[in-house]
């Protein structure tokens, strides 16, 4: 394949970045926004055509007797530390980055549309669209690594675009503190991911993916077998990359900061953290995917980290009242069921089926659709947002009279993400779910249960947005639906979420590159939907017109309803063990030592040198014959010595 | 054994070089312990004369005697009236000045009576031993590069002077 | 009667003890200088008696007093530029009035 397509792929988000980050301030809102949507225009066209030519050209490159390869389109050193340690940077191209590109570039594209009605009237609209680009630019590197090291690298970039875009609004004193939060809590992930990434070149002497994926079983006889605190290197090695992930994907206990990232304008929150930087983390996942499988440990860590993020994120998002917050919970959610479909996806036969290839493919297929039905659902509740002037649902309801296409639209990504046939959600849970199952019984039941509380808690958003009551407001002031530079987007996006359950997913990407062919398992699909559909109901008996329900399940169980409303206190906990122990313990005490010790130290020299200084100021009188006594004595006295030690 | 006539002259250089030496340092009037001193120099000129080195005793006259002291009887005309005399010395300076010089004195005597030197060689002898040095080797060894040889410090030398003398000239001129 | 090196260092050691007994008593910048001439004096002499003494066969004692000659006219020079510029700005040449630049 050329490299003239790729190349241009990275190449456009970047060139404007720069432009409009440094011509921007010179531009009309107008030139900047067409020319940040014509730039990711082309490059969106550019990556379907690299990605469809990945998948459809049957170019021996790509495919060879169905089975699709991992094409390096180019793969040149950048940084040589040792003779067999080399940095090198490159464009992969395999299922999962060809996959990648076409989300990414369609939601960012999508959010580029969005955010010309979104952001109009805001202060720093071609800073916002320079941003926007660096995002685009890092995720799209990210995606394209060849190595680990040129993946860490755009990770920090994509955690750099994130904390600029989520402090767009720098005057918020809650966006600034959202976005360093952001930032600190990913950047303490990033060291683990960074660890893990040494240990890991360390004991094989490449960053490569694909030599340590090909042959992963030389990855594991290269640690030698070594053993720290119980468990192999690899495993310390795998866990402490996939804490890197925990970070960006925002698994428990690093979720903190994906809530408060909602301070962010709400198409940034659709883009980074609802369809593609925090899928990173999955993403990660699935491209080591081959040396996880190796050591079981890390796989079962990644496992039961995802299932309990899982259920307390859903948990949680039945109690927000910031309707981008249930979002964001409903996000979290979301991810850790990608993860746990990894998880399952273990490479050994179990009851002597086969499964490693479903939960895998699952995986990515419900990153595919979460995307697209998740960005929509981000992008309906920015133009809610844009309409009524707040976050707060209570400052909403019936709303479905006043904004009919962001009702069905966002009526669609529900069904979606609850996982009604025949949406996109229904086809993605399944596999997923099946993939559990087939694993062990109880993390499909566990899954399965997550899956009915996600289904409950986006209708009870629903209904409460939508349905409930009107908004007595409304009378002063009446919403409407979005320009169309927003409506177009969430139509597309709709559109999409609706149709696509059917692409054959497992045709193209599957882990080790072998067609797999979806068939819908009926007793799991059944149990799923009808849960579903329970959930549902409830949801509409609770929530379709005001009445007392909510209050009085509210009251049954007060505690837990306020332990679930304030996230179940994980922020608290980071401010205590932050401030209280860290802070107030441990750092208070290193500072008494800073400023006792050390810096008593060097006053007391100072101190010392000062008052030696003044009391003999006086020998310096000018007198020059006193000075020459001086020298004489000196100088006699050096003689005597010498002499006597010559005697 | 010497002779008679040396033993005179070297007693009559040492002692005219230690009354000097001390009149110098106690006169009270300036022009005069310039004087004394010229007489300390000639003295130092005579010794140099019978160690054998007529050379250097000229050059001691001539640059030292001729050269310096008219310098000297230049700044002490500028300086100074006629008759001026210094004010008596304070006992405390006059004590501090000689425990100094006295520590220094015995110091040195210390180490002249008790280092390991080869006390016993007489003058004649050294004389006798020792080449004449001609006024030929001296050039020699001022205009030469090789090893004893001081081309390069006389050159150094040369400059130095003219340093002096431009330096000389430019703090000393009236501004 | 032997003239021996010792006969010949007495009179530079008393010759020293003058200049540096000078150097510190006198009130004078002239006298002082006088005293730092003494001093030198006694150590080119004693170049020229360890030359004559120690080392009859060379003549390196004998140019190094040539060089200290010439160095103690270029100091002289200087220093009696110095004693009359300072005459001139502080109207005496007297050391103690010459103190500006202590502590």
């Amino acid at each position: 394949m050329e490299i003239t397509l790729p190349i241009l792929i990275l190449a456009i988000p970047v060139c404007m970045f720069l432009l409009l980050g440094i011509g921007g301030v010179y531009m009309p809102r107008k030139v900047a926004g067409v020319l940040g949507i014509l730039g990711m225009g082309t490059t969106m066209t550019l990556a379907y055509i690299v990605a469809f030519t990945y998948f459809f050209s049957g170019n021996p490159e790509f495919i060879i007797d169905g089975v699709r390869q991992q094409f390096q389109v180019f793969d040149v050193t950048w940084l040589a530390f040792t003779e067999r340690l080399v940095v090198n940077l490159g464009f992969i191209l395999d299922p999962i980055s060809a996959m990648m590109l076409i989300v990414i570039t369609t939601i960012s594209f999508m959010v580029h549309l969005y955010s010309w009605g979104y952001m109009e009237h805001e202060p720093g609209f071609q800073r916002y669209y320079a941003f926007l680009s660096l995002f685009s630019f890092s995720m799209l590197g990210l995606v394209v690594a060849t190595n680990i090291f040129q993946m860490y690298i755009f990770w920090e970039l994509v955690g750099v675009s994130s904390y600029l875009l989520i402090g767009f609004f720098y005057k918020l004193p809650s966006a600034v503190s959202a976005s360093k939060k952001a930032f600190i809590v990913t950047r303490f992930a990033d060291l683990g991911f960074l660890i893990g990434i040494l240990l890991l070149s360390f004991y094989t002497d490449t960053f490569n993916f694909i030599s340590m994926t090909s042959n992963p079983e030389a990855v594991l006889s290269s640690t030698g077998g070594a053993t720290f605190m119980g468990a192999s290197v690899l495993t310390w090695a795998m866990v402490l990359i996939y804490v890197g992930g925990m970070g960006k994907s925002a698994m428990m206990p690093l979720h903190i900061w994906l809530p408060d990232a909602m301070e962010g304008p709400t198409p940034v929150s659709a883009l980074i953290h609802a369809a593609t930087m925090v899928v990173a983390g999955v993403y990660l996942v699935a491209r080591m995917f081959p040396v996880y499988c190796v050591v079981d440990d890390s796989l079962t860590f990644v496992t039961v980290v995802g299932a309990i993020t899982a259920f307390y994120a859903a948990v949680v998002a039945c109690a927000q009242i910031d309707i981008k917050r249930v979002l964001a919970f409903s996000t979290i959610s979301q991810i850790a069921f990608m993860m746990v479909s990894l998880g399952c996806a273990y490479d050994q036969p179990v009851e002597g089926v086969h499964y490693s290839g479903l939960g895998y493919m699952a995986g990515m297929f419900h990153l595919f659709t979460h995307a697209m039905f998740k960005a929509l659902l981000f992008l309906g509740a920015g133009a809610l947002i844009h309409a009524v002037h707040s976050n707060d649902y209570t400052k909403m309801g019936g709303l479905r009279k006043y904004m009919p296409i962001t009702h069905w639209t966002f009526l669609i990504g529900c069904l979606a993400i609850a996982g009604i046939w025949p949406f996109a959600g229904f086809f993605s849970k399944d596999e997923m779910l099946a993939a559990m199952f087939s694993r062990h019984w109880f993390w499909g039941a566990w899954m399965t249960m997550v899956a009915g509380l996600t289904a409950f808690y986006m209708f009870r958003l629903y209904y409460l947005i939508f349905w409930w009551e009107e908004n007595p407001d409304y009378k002063h002031h009446k919403p409407h639906d979005a320009p169309w530079q927003m409506s177009l987007p969430l139509i597309i996006l709709a559109a999409v979420s609706c149709v696509a359950g059917f692409i054959p997913f497992g045709e193209f990407v599957t882990w080790n590159g072998e067609p797999y062919h979806i068939h819908i398992e009926l007793p799991v699909a059944a149990t799923s939907l009808i849960v579903a559909i329970c959930a549902i109901g409830l949801a509409t008996v609770m929530y379709r017109q005001r009445n007392e329900w909510p209050t009085r399940v509210k009251n049954m169980c007060p505690g837990l309803w306020m332990a679930a409303h304030r996230r179940f206190y994980w922020d608290e906990i980071y401010m205590f063990i932050t401030h209280k122990i860290i802070f107030g313990g441990i750092c208070t005490a290193i500072a008494w030592f800073d400023r006792h010790v050390i810096d008593g130290m060097m006053n007391a020299f100072a101190w010392v040198t000062q008052k030696v200084s003044y009391s003999i100021r006086g020998m310096q009188s000018g007198q020059v014959q006193a000075y020459v006594v001086w020298y004489f004595l000196g100088a006699a006295l050096l003689a005597a010595v010498t002499w006597i030690c010559l005697l | 054994m010497d002779s008679v006539g040396n033993i005179i002259v070297y007693f009559i250089a040492a002692i005219a070089i230690a009354v000097f030496s001390v009149l110098t340092v106690t006169s009270r009037r300036i022009l005069r312990s310039a004087t004394y001193l010229l007489f300390v120099l000639l003295s130092t000129a005579v010794i140099y004369f019978q160690l054998g080195y007529q050379f250097l005793g000229a050059v001691q006259i001539a640059v030292y005697a001729g050269g310096i002291m008219v310098l000297f009887v230049f700044a002490i005309v500028l300086t100074h009236k006629p008759n001026d005399r210094s004010g008596v010395l304070d006992t405390h300076r006059r004590i501090v000045g000689l425990v100094a010089s006295g520590l220094g004195t015995v110091l040195l005597l210390f180490a002249l009576f008790y280092m390991p030197l080869p006390h016993d060689a007489s003058l004649a002898e050294c004389l006798t031993s020792g080449r004449e040095i001609t006024m030929q080797q001296i050039g020699e060894a001022f205009t030469g590069s090789g090893r004893l040889q001081y081309l390069l410090p006389f050159e150094a030398i040369s400059v130095l002077l003219l340093a002096c003398i431009i330096g000389g000239v430019t703090i000393a001129r009236k501004r | 009667m032997d003239l021996s090196i010792l006969w010949y260092l007495v009179p530079s050691v008393i010759m020293t003890a003058c200049g540096v007994y000078g150097f510190i008593t006198r009130k004078n910048l002239i006298a002082m200088l006088v005293s730092l001439e003494l001093i030198l004096n006694s150590a080119d002499l004693n170049f020229v008696i360890f030359n004559r003494f120690l080392f009859p066969g060379s003549m390196e004692g004998m140019v190094f007093t040539l060089f200290a000659v010439a160095l103690a006219a270029a100091e002289t020079a200087i220093a009696i530029a110095i004693i009359i510029n300072i005459y001139r700005s502080v109207g005496d040449s007297d050391i103690h009035k010459v103190n500006k630049m202590k502590f």
